[in-house]
């Protein structure tokens, strides 16, 4: 039911995000979805990535900090008023986001929206009872 | 009076045998040593202007620029030929500093060290490692001769070979290592290579010193060996190893053996004394020393005298482990700052590894202070609020301990200079 997704620290200094692009490049790693989030000193760096465990190994022995956290990958209808009613549904199960960050499936209907929520076994649960569509690290990779 | 006797004496009754050494050696110096009547011609000082030992902040300070000027031999009171060994220091930066020992100052040192010794539970029937360099270095051949002293039994092992250091360890049976608290380290992570494990070994103590080292440095030393470790300090241009040293009783402050060598504390800025409990730089006078006595030797290194009494019983002042060089010292909108002192908040953080730069600028008429920390793989998170959270912790201490608000910065791992060699602590890009 959850993903694994992995976050880099960046310094705030030109070149850091080529530098990991690059470095996932080389070791033939495909990027599904990412997100920065940023303040005014650095910022955490968050990928979906098709091979989670090489793509930590290769960023590490390239010096950077990088850590692995799960996240849920909600199946969300791609038309007007689709994220509301997820987010909507969310709310009033208690949940609190933490972070999240969309993308649209090329080959469907659906776009996907990657959640971080505070308390992540509820939120599966929360999803569930609504019948959404909760997407493993296989299908985001497959797609 | 013997040296138990010494070193429980009530302060007075120390204090008196102090200011009489004081008064002697302050006439023999003056006399014998020209470097030493100039200055204190200079200041206008006559060896009967001591009358009470708070007088000794009359006389001029002597600085490793004093020995540097009267290389080699320059300040030896005797005649060559009562000088019966040399040790100098490594000259990193400049010529060694030399310094000499007659029979009698030889002896003294045994003693002294023999009672530091006594003071982490060293007997005779001990079998001493110990590790520390032999050569012109002090350390090695110093401890040595206090081993012998209190009767327990020297292995002059010296620096180096670490696996068959730790062969001769257990099967000598070693039950006291001497050596730095690096080479401590070096040797239990050693042992742990080659599997030989604590309880193959009698160590029961160590006594570490020569450098400086934090808590959890002693916290390491101590799990990983199965060990007490304790801290010993000394400096070749007092003596060597036996100035001050850590009883099992305590790890607040080393008692400094006082019947020789006489402590203060100077404010670091203004250079007058200070009273006890308050920190700044440590100097001291040799009160007993023939070839090479000193007066108001400035250590540069930065302590705190702790007077009250010790729980072992001795009357010994205690000076606390040295927490940073002047050397280092930085002065930061007026408050002094060490970099040891930022390097102890971040040990203190949990994942926070001892990697960081402090950065000062001046902006305007205002100084900044950032300091710039490596985000390890502990402390990391794909939250921006925790390390957010983690570096407001870090700004709070900082500004607890030291004063001083100071920026904290989180920066990539491995982009700060590491400790081996001279690590680059401090860039002050103020233009004073």
């Amino acid at each position: 039911m959850r993903v694994e997704q992995i976050a880099v620290f960046l310094e705030s200094k030109s070149g850091r995000l080529a530098d990991i692009t690059r470095t996932l490049a080389d070791n033939d790693i495909n990027i599904r979805a990412l997100s920065v989030a940023d303040t005014a000193d650095f910022g955490i760096l968050r990928l979906i990535v098709d091979k989670v465990d090489k793509a930590k190994e290769a960023l590490k022995a390239n010096n950077f900090t990088v850590g692995k956290t799960n996240v849920i990958a909600v199946e969300v209808p791609d038309r007007t008023g689709g994220l509301a009613t997820v987010l909507e549904a969310a709310v009033k199960g208690g949940l609190n986001i933490e972070y999240m960050y969309a993308f649209v499936n090329k080959s469907s209907e659906n776009a996907v929206v990657i959640f971080r929520f505070d308390d992540m076994d509820k939120a599966i649960a929360v999803m569930q009872e609504k019948e959404y569509t909760i997407l493993t690290g296989e299908q985001i990779s497959a797609l | 009076m013997n040296w138990q006797e010494l070193e429980t004496l009530p302060r007075t009754g120390l204090e008196s045998i102090q200011l009489l050494r004081l008064q002697k050696l302050v006439h023999r110096v003056y006399e014998t040593v020209a470097p030493y009547k100039a200055k204190m011609d200079e200041a206008g000082i006559k060896p009967g202007d001591i009358q009470t030992l708070a007088d000794l902040k009359k006389l001029p300070f002597t600085t490793k620029d004093d020995l540097r000027d009267n290389y080699p031999f320059g300040l030896f009171t005797v005649p060559m030929d009562e000088v019966v060994r040399v040790h100098a220091s490594s000259g990193t930066t400049g010529k060694p500093t030399v310094v000499g020992y007659t029979a009698a100052d030889i002896e003294m040192w045994a003693s002294v060290m023999g009672r530091a010794l006594t003071m982490a539970g060293v007997n005779k029937g001990d079998m001493v490692h110990n590790a520390y360099g032999y050569g012109l270095f002090t350390g090695g051949l110093g401890a040595h001769y206090g081993v012998e002293h209190i009767g327990a039994t020297v292995i002059p092992v010296s620096g180096g070979n670490t696996k068959r250091q730790i062969t001769i360890m257990r099967d000598f049976g070693s039950t006291v290592l001497l050596a730095t608290p690096s080479y401590a380290l070096n040797l239990a992570d050693a042992m742990a290579d080659v599997g030989v494990t604590p309880d193959q070994l009698k160590l029961k103590v160590g006594i570490h010193g020569a450098e400086p080292w934090s808590e959890n440095m002693r916290e390491e030393v101590e799990r990983k060996l199965g060990i007490r470790a304790v801290d010993i300090y000394g400096l070749s241009e007092v003596i060597g190893p036996g100035v001050a040293m850590e009883c099992l009783e305590t790890d607040k402050g080393m008692h400094i053996l006082e019947d020789h060598f006489l402590p203060e504390i100077v404010d670091p800025d203004t250079f007058e004394p200070l009273p006890y409990g308050e920190a700044g730089e440590l100097v001291f006078t040799t009160l007993t020393k023939e070839a090479f006595p000193i007066i108001r030797y400035r250590t540069k290194d930065i302590s705190r005298l702790i007077v009250e009494p010790c729980a072992c019983g001795r009357t010994l002042v205690r000076m606390e482990k040295v927490t940073g060089r002047t050397d280092d010292m930085l002065i930061i909108r007026g408050v002094n700052v060490f970099p040891s002192q930022v390097e102890h908040v971040l040990m203190g953080v949990e994942g926070v590894e001892p990697h960081y730069q402090i950065e000062v600028n001046r902006q305007g008429n205002l100084d900044t202070m950032s300091v710039l920390v490596e985000v390890s793989e502990q402390v990391f998170s794909d939250e921006i609020k925790a390390l957010e959270a983690l570096t407001s912790k870090i700004q709070i201490e900082i500004k607890d301990l030291l004063g001083v608000t100071a920026k904290v910065k989180l920066v990539e791992p491995r982009t700060i200079a590491r400790s081996e060699g001279k690590a680059q602590r401090v860039i002050d890009n103020r233009q004073l």
